[in-house]
C-alpha cells in the first residue's frame, strides 16, 4: 500500500497545430491514498489539462503516468476505459448529470456498467451513497429538480459508486453558493482524510485550497515547487 | 449492457418526442407500403402463374423438331469441301409418328399423365354465319386427366363426348355469336374440303375470350377423318404432379423420343422475365419509400448525438467505452425500426385487406375477380427486415460519430 495512488512522472501535453501548444510542461507529483491535494493557478495556466492526463482522458505527449503502482503508458482503450470505471472519479463544475435520469438512475449508470453487483445489490448501494451524502429524499429527482449543491453532491456520489482509488475534481464549487459550497468541500476533504481516497481538486478558491494537505501550483503549464502559496505572483 | 443503452436510447428518444414520431410515422408508412404493394404484386404474380400452370399443358409435345433436319450427306463430311445445293428435305405426313409408344413410354413415367390430341383449323357455320376456329381431336376419357376444362362445362361435359361419338364441345362466346344452343346441329369444314355435322353436346365458359369464342372439342376419330390425317395426332399434352419439374422432363422426353417438348416455362418465358423485371422495379420503388424514411432515423439520431455531446463526454469519462456509446444510439435506431415494423405491418394488413375488397377484370377476360394479394410470411418478413436493416444503417452513420466524441474537447469547452 505504499504505492501512491497516481504518479505523474515529467509529463508534458503539447499539441501539434499550426502553432504548437504547450498545455503540460514536464510535470511531476504524486498523490497518496488518505490525501487531498489542491491545485491552483491562473486561469488558462493549464490545470484542467492536468487533470485529464491524470484521469487517463487525454494522453501525454512524454512522460508517464503510473495508476496505483501501473504504468499507463500502454493501456489500450479497454484497460483506459476499465481504469475510468472502476479506479478513478470524476467531478466537474457544472452540467454533469444526465438530464433524463433520476439521481440514483445517474449514481447506478457506472455500477451498472461494471456490471459487478446484481440490480438489487446496485441499487441498494447506490441508495446508500445518496444517502451518505444527505440526499436520501432527492434519489428520484431528476436533475432539473435539483439545486446546484444537491446536484454536485449527486455527482460526488457517483463518482464514488465503483469505489474508485482517486478523485479528481476540476472546480467543484465553482457555480455553488457559500453554504453548498462549504459542505460540498467538506464532503471532498472527507473522501480523502476519512474514506481514504486520494483526491486531486482543482480551484479558484484560495480558503478552499488552504485547507487541503498540500497545494499544487500551475503556472503556464509548469508546476510551482511548493509550497507556493507563500510566494504568490 | 444492452439493457443500460436501450435504456438510454429510450430516454434520448422519449426527450424528443414529437421527432422521434415523426420518424416513426415514417417508418409505419414505408413499411406499410412496402408490405401492401409487394403482397399485391406478389399475389397477383402468384395468381397468375397459378391459373397458367391450371390451365395450360405442363409439358406440350408437337410434330416438329428442335432443329431443322439434317441432310445424310453432312452427317458424313461435316468438313465436306463440296456443297449440294437445293437439296430439298424429304416430304413428310406431319404428326408424332408412332404416338401410342410415345404415350405408352410417357405413361410410364411416375408423376406423369399425358393425352394425344389432333388439333387444325376448321370453320364452323350456321344460320349464314362462318366463324374460324381451331378443332381439338380428343379422347374424351384421357383427355379429362390432363386438362381442366370440365372445370369450365356450363353444361354437359367432357363424358357426353363419348356416349356421342358425334358430340362437339364448344365455348358459350361461340355459342353466343353463332346463337347456338345445346343439342343444336353445327356444321364444320376442314381445309382438306371435308365437312361434317356435330351435335353440340357441351357448352364451357373459362372467361378467356380467345378459347369460349374460338376452341371446339370433339372426338379424336372425328377430327383424324375431317384433317384428312389417320391415325395421327400432332399434339401430346403432359400434366404433372409437381409443376416445377416440367423443364427437366421436357429435356428427358425429348432426348428420349425426339419431338420437340417445351415445358411451360420455357412457353412462357417472355412472361417469365417480365414478371421479373416488375418484380425488381417494385422492389426498388418500394425499397426507396424506405430509404426516404430512413432518413428521417438520421435526422432525430443525428440531432439527439450533436445535444447530447456533453452527456456522451461525461459517460466516456465514466469509463464507458466508444462502442458502448455507439450502442446506445445504435439501439435508437434499432428501436424506431422495431416499433415501425410493429404498426407498420398492421397498418399494411390493414391496406392488404382493404385491396382485396378490390374487383376488376383481366384483360382478354369476361369474368370479375377479387385483386390476389399473397399474405405469406415471407411479405411480411422482407418488410420487416428492410425497414429494421435500413433504420440501422441510419442509425450507424450518427452512432460511429457519438463513439468518437472526445471528451477532452467537450469538458475544455463547457467547464
Ligand atoms: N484545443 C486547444 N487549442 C489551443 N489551445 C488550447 C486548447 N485547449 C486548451 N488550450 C489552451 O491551453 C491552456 C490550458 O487550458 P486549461 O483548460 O487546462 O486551463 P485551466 O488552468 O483549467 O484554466 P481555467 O482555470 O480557466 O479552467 C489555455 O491557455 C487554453 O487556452
Ligand atoms: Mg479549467
Amino acid at each position: 500500500m505504499n504505492a501512491a495512488a497516481i504518479r505523474v512522472e515529467h509529463v508534458t501535453r503539447r499539441l501539434a497545430a499550426e502553432v504548437p501548444v504547450t498545455l503540460v510542461e514536464d510535470v511531476s507529483l504524486e498523490i497518496r491514498r488518505g490525501e487531498c491535494v489542491a491545485i491552483t493557478g491562473p486561469s488558462g495556466s493549464g490545470k484542467s489539462s492536468l487533470l485529464y492526463l491524470m484521469g487517463l482522458l487525454d494522453v501525454p505527449s512524454s512522460g508517464r503516468i503510473w495508476l496505483n503502482g501501473v504504468d499507463t503508458s500502454a493501456f489500450d482503450e479497454e484497460r483506459i476505459a476499465a481504469a475510468r470505471l472502476g479506479e478513478i472519479g470524476f467531478v466537474f463544475q457544472s452540467h454533469f448529470l444526465l438530464p433524463e435520469f433520476s439521481a440514483l438512475e445517474n449514481v447506478l449508470l457506472p455500477i451498472e456498467r461494471l456490471g459487478r453487483l446484481a440490480p438489487a445489490a446496485a441499487r441498494h448501494h447506490a441508495e446508500e451513497l445518496l444517502a451518505g451524502l444527505g440526499l436520501a429524499e432527492q434519489a428520484h429527482k431528476l436533475p432539473k429538480q435539483l439545486s446546484g449543491g444537491q446536484s454536485q453532491r449527486v455527482a460526488i456520489a457517483r463518482a464514488l459508486a465503483n469505489d474508485p482509488t482517486l478523485i479528481l475534481a476540476d472546480e467543484p464549487t465553482g457555480n455553488l453558493d457559500t453554504a453548498s459550497s462549504a459542505l460540498v468541500q467538506t464532503i471532498i476533504r472527507d473522501l480523502a482524510h476519512r474514506r481514504d481516497r486520494a483526491v486531486a481538486v482543482i480551484t479558484h478558491d484560495a480558503r478552499f485550497a488552504q485547507t487541503a494537505d498540500r497545494i499544487l501550483t500551475i503556472v503556464d503549464g509548469r508546476l510551482r515547487s511548493e509550497p507556493a502559496a507563500l510566494t504568490p505572483g | 449492457m444492452i439493457r443500460l443503452a436501450a435504456s438510454v436510447a429510450v430516454r434520448h428518444l422519449l426527450a424528443r418526442r414529437r421527432q422521434s414520431l415523426v420518424s416513426l410515422l415514417g417508418i409505419v408508412l414505408g413499411v406499410a407500403f412496402f408490405l401492401s404493394i409487394s403482397a399485391m404484386m406478389r399475389g397477383s404474380e402468384k395468381d397468375f402463374l397459378r391459373r397458367l400452370v391450371d390451365n395450360a399443358p405442363h409439358i406440350t409435345i408437337s410434330d416438329e423438331f428442335r432443329n431443322a433436319s439434317v441432310q445424310p450427306a453432312s452427317v458424313r463430311y461435316p468438313h465436306g469441301a463440296v456443297e449440294v445445293s437445293r437439296v430439298k428435305p424429304q416430304t413428310e405426313t406431319r404428326g408424332v409418328r408412332g404416338y401410342p409408344q410415345v404415350l405408352a413410354y410417357l405413361r410410364a413415367q411416375p408423376g406423369l399423365r399425358a393425352s394425344a390430341l389432333l388439333i387444325g383449323q376448321a370453320l364452323v357455320t350456321f344460320a349464314g354465319k362462318d366463324v374460324a376456329i381451331a378443332l381439338n381431336g380428343v379422347v374424351p376419357a384421357e383427355y379429362r386427366s390432363v386438362s381442366t376444362i370440365d372445370q369450365y362445362m356450363v353444361q354437359g361435359s367432357l363424358a357426353d363426348l363419348i356416349a356421342n361419338p358425334n358430340g362437339i364441345l364448344i365455348g358459350d362466346e361461340l355459342a353466343r355469336v353463332m346463337s347456338l344452343r345445346l343439342d343444336g346441329n353445327l356444321s364444320v369444314a376442314t381445309t382438306t374440303g371435308q365437312a361434317r355435322t356435330f351435335k353440340i353436346v357441351g357448352l364451357f365458359h373459362t372467361g378467356r375470350a380467345s378459347i369460349d369464342g374460338g376452341q371446339a372439342f370433339v372426338a379424336l376419330k372425328r377430327a383424324q377423318a375431317l384433317l384428312d390425317r389417320p391415325n395421327r395426332t400432332n399434339s401430346i399434352v403432359v400434366k404433372l404432379d409437381d409443376p416445377e419439374t416440367a423443364r427437366s422432363f421436357a429435356a428427358r422426353i425429348e432426348s428420349h423420343i425426339g419431338y420437340k417438348s417445351v415445358s411451360w416455362q420455357e412457353q412462357s418465358e417472355d412472361l417469365m422475365n417480365t414478371l421479373l423485371i416488375r418484380r425488381i422495379i417494385m422492389y426498388t420503388v418500394v425499397g426507396a419509400v424506405l430509404v426516404v424514411a430512413a432518413f428521417g432515423i438520421y435526422n432525430v439520431i443525428s440531432t439527439v448525438v450533436l445535444e447530447k455531446q456533453r452527456d456522451i463526454a461525461i459517460l466516456k469519462s465514466m469509463g464507458f467505452r466508444a462502442r458502448d456509446v455507439e450502442r446506445m444510439f445504435l439501439v435508437q435506431g434499432v428501436l424506431l425500426g422495431l416499433i415501425g415494423d410493429v404498426f407498420g405491418l398492421a397498418l399494411g394488413s390493414v391496406l392488404m385487406a382493404g385491396l382485396m375488397q378490390i374487383r376488376f377484370k383481366f384483360p382478354g377476360s369476361t369474368d370479375t375477380v377479387h385483386m390476389a394479394i399473397d399474405w405469406g410470411i415471407a411479405q411480411f418478413a422482407l418488410a420487416a427486415a428492410v425497414a429494421l436493416a435500413a433504420a440501422t444503417i441510419a442509425a450507424l452513420l450518427p452512432a460511429r460519430k457519438a463513439a468518437r466524441v472526445d471528451p477532452v474537447d467537450i469538458l475544455r469547452g463547457g467547464t
